[in-house]
């Protein structure tokens, strides 16, 4: 495959998606439609998810600390940094990626090969605009599902620390909020803005310009899934350069 | 009326079809027919200005589609009604809502009015009681009636079939066919209908063209491919024990 032209129909399509747009009638109850499939039905596994990455996180932080001198309340700093800087925002938005994706890319995808998507370009209808609009649009309430997974991925390493008699509730407490950065949580939330971007358009591209039928459906939704995580971690490298560096 | 003249469409290297020009009438059933590959759905897409032919020109009841302003081709897309090789149904929408879409995306109605034009188009294509069943909860047939709804509902003056009766049974075809025969001398419409259908063909062809290797090999009517001694077209069309027998007697009975 031609990368750099792939690369330039990408830009295309987005600028294709904001113009001429649906009827805002019409596209209430799509963007409503998505908030559901997209960030509602994802939340139960993001919970999941996370409780258990941050209890983990928290148990080997405690194992590792065999240093008597320094303070067990570490154990919940630790938490919180590797939960708020790189376990909620990317971690979760790679699983995401596999989630979320491969459902826009074989939704979209199973459209086009059974011409759903001619028959709207024949009405007249701006498909992308349709499609993907929407998409982005429900995925602007991403960050509302990370914040829940920071809460709860913190709330994991509480748990684990705590009952599995690691520390005492109050160290974990005391670490929690010792050295924090505000920004920190705002280069989060910049980071989780941008893979649910990416999350969203990526995947649309898979499946608006996929070719065959529904074996390459298949086909297209993996390749969406191993582009959207490589393009994910790579913009994770270049953000965190660029923010923290 | 729809005029063609001289068009051209390749895809990379592959040169699909290679300089087809005919005219399409209002008022009839114009049959596309040839082998599969041979670039039919290509041609009507052309038509549908969902492919951009490289070379020659169509016009639109006299008017060039390269002279219409991107405003006046959205206008042209509204009057121009398809029904798709595999029906194309919205399948996240219900039987009602699929025939609803263009008038909900289109048209300043108010719900009520919408909903009784859906349910005369309904009607006419003989399903009452399907409305809010899904796409995929109703049978083939029963698909590609929704979807013949669904293109009649913005009242087309241009209707396009992509092998409407592919894939169902003989009674059904037959049922299909004589629908869009009725439905286009009832409104007037430029039909145009891809097949390769046989029955098809003789029971709706008023007006049928044969696409060979991208190139229109034969045109005239249903009477006329009886007699035609077009090798080629009497390949294609009689290719079936049934239909050669079919032919054989006309000519017994001609003579
Ligand atoms: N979007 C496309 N890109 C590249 N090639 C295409 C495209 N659409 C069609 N073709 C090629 O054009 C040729 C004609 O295809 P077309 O679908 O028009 O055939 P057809 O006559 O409709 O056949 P059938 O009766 O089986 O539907 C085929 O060789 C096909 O591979
Ligand atoms: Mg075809």
């Amino acid at each position: 495959m031609n990368y750099l032209a792939s690369v330039g129909s990408y830009a295309i399509m987005i600028r294709e998606v904001f113009k001429k747009p649906t009827k805002w009638r019409i596209m209430k109850s799509l963007i409503y439609k998505e908030i559901d499939e997209l960030i509602f039905s994802s939340l139960g596994i993001i919970i999941f998810i996370s409780f258990f990455i941050g209890a983990v996180v928290a148990i080997q932080t405690a194992l590792n600390l065999t240093n008597p001198l320094i303070p067990r309340n570490l154990i919940g700093f630790a938490t919180r940094q590797s939960v708020i800087l790189e376990f909620a925002p990317t971690f979760v938005s790679i699983i995401m990626a596999g989630k979320v994706g491969s459902y826009i890319t074989s939704s979209i995808g199973t459209m086009r090969v059974t011409e759903q998507i001619d028959a709207l370009e024949v009405m007249g209808v701006n498909s992308l605009n349709y499609l993907v609009f929407p998409k982005i649009i429900a995925m602007l309430f991403y960050p509302f599902a990370i914040a829940i997974s920071m809460y709860v991925g913190i709330f994991g390493g509480w748990m684990a620390g705590v009952f599995g008699g690691f520390l005492t509730s109050e160290d974990f407490v005391t670490g929690l909020q010792s050295d924090f950065v505000p920004f920190h949580i705002t280069y989060a939330f910049v980071k989780t803005l941008i893979f649910a971007f990416v999350i969203a358009t990526i995947p649309s591209f898979h499946g608006f310009y996929m070719k065959g039928g529904a074996l390459e459906v298949g086909k297209a939704s993996t390749t969406s899934f191993v582009w959207t995580s490589v393009v994910i971690i790579i913009l994770n490298y270049i953000l965190t350069q660029l923010l923290l560096g | 009326m729809i005029d063609v003249q001289d068009i051209h469409k390749s895809f990379g290297e592959a040169h699909i079809l290679k300089g087809i020009s005919t005219t399409f009438e209002k008022g009839k059933t114009n049959l596309i027919i040839g082998q599969s590959g041979s670039g039919k759905t290509v041609f009507l897409k052309c038509l549908l200005g969902l492919f951009e032919p490289e070379e020659g020109s169509i016009a639109y009841d006299g008017k060039l589609y390269s002279e219409h302003t991107d405003d006046e081709k959205r206008d042209l897309r509204q009057e121009m009604g398809m029904v798709f090789q595999g029906s194309a149904l919205f399948d996240s929408m219900t039987v009602e809502g699929n025939v609803m879409f263009p008038l909900e995306m289109f048209t300043k109605q108010s719900k009520s009015e919408m909903k009784e034009r859906v349910d005369a188009v309904l009607k006419r294509v003989n399903l009452i009681d399907a409305h809010h069943k899904f796409p995929s909860e109703i049978s083939g047939g029963m698909q590609k009636r929704v979807a013949i709804a669904r293109a009649i509902v913005m009242n087309p003056k241009y209707l396009f079939c992509d092998e409407p009766n592919s894939g169902l049974d003989p009674k059904t075809a037959i049922l299909i066919d004589d629908l869009i025969k009725e439905i286009t001398e009832e409104y007037d419409i430029t039909t145009v209908i891809n097949t390769h259908d046989m029955n098809s063909v003789m029971q709706i062809g008023e007006k049928i063209i044969f696409l060979k290797d991208g190139l229109l090999e034969w045109e005239g009517t249903k009477n006329e491919i009886f007699k035609t001694d077009n090798e080629a077209v009497t390949n294609f069309v009689y290719s079936s024990d049934l239909f050669k027998k079919v032919r054989q007697m006309y000519i017994q009975e001609q003579n």
